[in-house]
């Protein structure tokens, strides 16, 4: 597979070789680069669907609406011990009052609003798994002997527009690679035509001297696959530091679905892989087009 | 061994939707002789040495190239037939950013031979033609008559079967181009098959036992071949 990389060096010379000296490397670079952002953002969105989705989607809110606060209180406390006697409920936890009065602080301000608004009890359920309607409907006939006008709601359908949404971000930034894919395969013909119209004298001397368009096409896959490896290196140390640094500001912001954007490490291992792929790439480009203008001539 | 190592059948050549450049040719060439391609400027020698070479394929005809239709024969056996023919090209065509020595070596590292193994031929050959001490110079740096003189090594270090060469003598001095032409004729005691085009005229008798081929508007001067008259034949000359 590497044979190309073992040409002998008065084989290479045949087609100069100049690093970083023509703009291939640095188009690849850039689109290596916005490969990897492209890339990171849409393996980090999988990684907050799928958290997000896990965490949620065996997840449930008991309301339990009541005007009265000690009926109110009594009815929670009914339907969380018979909740906790149902083998599909994992975790039972009634939320106090502070924190349901925390979680409406940011919209109804911090005074004392449990004595102003009838807030309802809350409770919070962790299922056993992710239950069917049905489950859902026998939680509520459960409910309703203790908590008449108790209401179960699963997590998942607050949250159902937001990963919708985020889910076509992650489709938009796995499209955006392919785009760039084809950009790249793009450069890359581009390139290895106009270097076979540069050493085009030295391919038709090689060619009548008996070279074969194998040995022709190696000359240029290894130059195009040097010039891939070493601007996607490049990219790829840009697209990190810029990863990084938005890492960073994410991981500041501290909360909700945003604290679940991160990349693990098997994302990391496919971003470190984009340079290896965009070099075969570039490479397999490459000889297509190479042999393909070589079967033109006899 | 073969009877003939080339034979043309009815062989024409038209570039393009042109009138023909060659037309009707028909005729043999035998292993180990020497062959002289005379005709005014157009009248198609380059052609003939072109498909001689395997740089075109005839529009019509057949030609047989050691022993082998080379008409119909698929584009991946041609490079091994290429490397048993030498060609001196017109121009030069050497590689420019080669030295002397990496373009003579290039045909035995076409056919893969090693580093170690050609030191020795390659070193030998610029002292054979002169240019023992331009091994590393560049074609740039060369005179034309330098340059017409290590196209010639390019072109016979591979000992080809068939060696071609288009008015190699044209730019060098008198003394030179017989130092090539008896460069080409030991060569051909060797078994090498020769053929030479040129305009000139006086080349002809330095080489007593050639043959000569005359092409007038892409034609022979004799259709059949048989009057390609030797200035004077090997039988003559025993």
């Amino acid at each position: 597979m590497f044979k190309f990389f073992a040409i002998p060096a008065h084989d290479r010379r045949l087609i100069p070789e100049g690093r970083l000296s023509g703009p291939m490397p640095w188009v690849i670079a850039i689109m290596i680069f916005l490969t990897v952002l492209a890339a990171a953002a849409g393996l980090a969105m999988t990684r907050a669907v799928g958290d997000v989705s896990d965490e949620l989607s065996s997840r449930a809110t008991v309301q339990i609406i009541e005007a009265n606060p000690e009926i109110r209180a009594r009815q929670a406390e009914a339907a969380a011990d018979r909740l906790r006697a149902m083998p599909l409920v994992e975790e039972v936890r009634v939320l106090p009052p502070e924190e349901i009065e925390a979680l409406i602080e940011p919209w109804l301000g911090t005074q004392d609003l449990a004595n102003d608004i009838p807030l309802p009890a809350l409770i919070d359920l962790k299922l056993a798994r992710v239950a069917t309607d049905g489950e859902y409907e026998a939680l509520r006939s459960a409910l309703a002997p203790v908590a008449p006008e108790a209401r179960v709601e699963p997590s998942s359908g607050y949250i159902a527009p937001v990963i919708s949404l985020v889910r076509s971000f992650q489709w938009i930034a796995f499209g955006l690679v392919g785009l760039l894919a084809l950009a790249t395969a793009a450069a890359v013909i581009i390139s290895a035509r106009s270097a076979l119209n540069t050493h085009g004298e030295t391919i038709a001397v090689v060619h009548l001297l008996g070279g074969t368009d194998q040995q022709i096409s190696r000359l240029f896959q290894r130059r195009i696959a040097l010039d891939a490896l070493l601007g996607g290196l490049i990219g790829l140390v840009g697209g990190a530091a810029i990863i990084w640094l938005i890492g960073t500001q994410l991981r500041a912001l501290g909360s909700g679905l945003v604290k679940s954007v991160g990349l693990d490490w098997w994302s990391w291992l496919i971003i470190a892989a984009i340079p290896i792929l965009g070099m075969f790439l570039a490479m397999v480009t490459a000889r297509w087009t190479v042999v393909g203008a070589l079967k033109k001539i006899l | 061994m073969l009877d003939e190592i080339v034979r043309f059948e009815n062989v024409g050549l038209r570039y393009g939707a042109g009138a023909e450049t060659l037309s009707d040719l028909n005729f043999t060439l035998f292993p180990g002789s020497f062959y002289f391609l005379t005709g005014a400027s157009g009248a198609g020698k380059t052609s003939l040495l072109k498909l001689l070479y395997l740089s075109q394929r005839p529009s019509r005809g057949v030609i047989r190239l050691f022993g082998e239709d080379a008409v119909t024969m698929p584009r991946e056996r041609l490079p091994g037939f290429r490397r048993r023919i030498g060609v001196v090209f017109q121009d030069f065509r050497l590689v420019p950013h080669l030295s002397a020595f990496d373009n003579i070596a290039l045909p035995l590292r076409v056919a893969g031979v090693r580093e170690k193994d050609l030191e020795t031929p390659v070193t030998e050959m610029l002292e054979w033609v002169g240019l023992g001490d331009r091994a590393s110079a560049r074609p740039a740096t060369l005179s034309g008559g330098e340059q017409q003189r290590v196209a010639i090594a390019r072109a016979v270090i591979g000992r080809p079967e068939i060696l071609v060469a288009d008015e190699p003598t044209g730019n060098v001095d008198p003394d030179m181009a017989i130092r090539l032409l008896q460069l080409f004729e030991a060569l051909n005691t060797l078994g090498t098959t020769i053929v030479v085009a040129t305009h000139d005229i006086h080349l002809l008798s330095k080489i007593p036992g050639a043959q000569m081929m005359r092409l007038e508007k892409g034609m022979l001067a004799d259709p059949t071949g048989s009057l390609r008259f030797p200035p004077r034949s090997k039988n003559q000359q025993q």
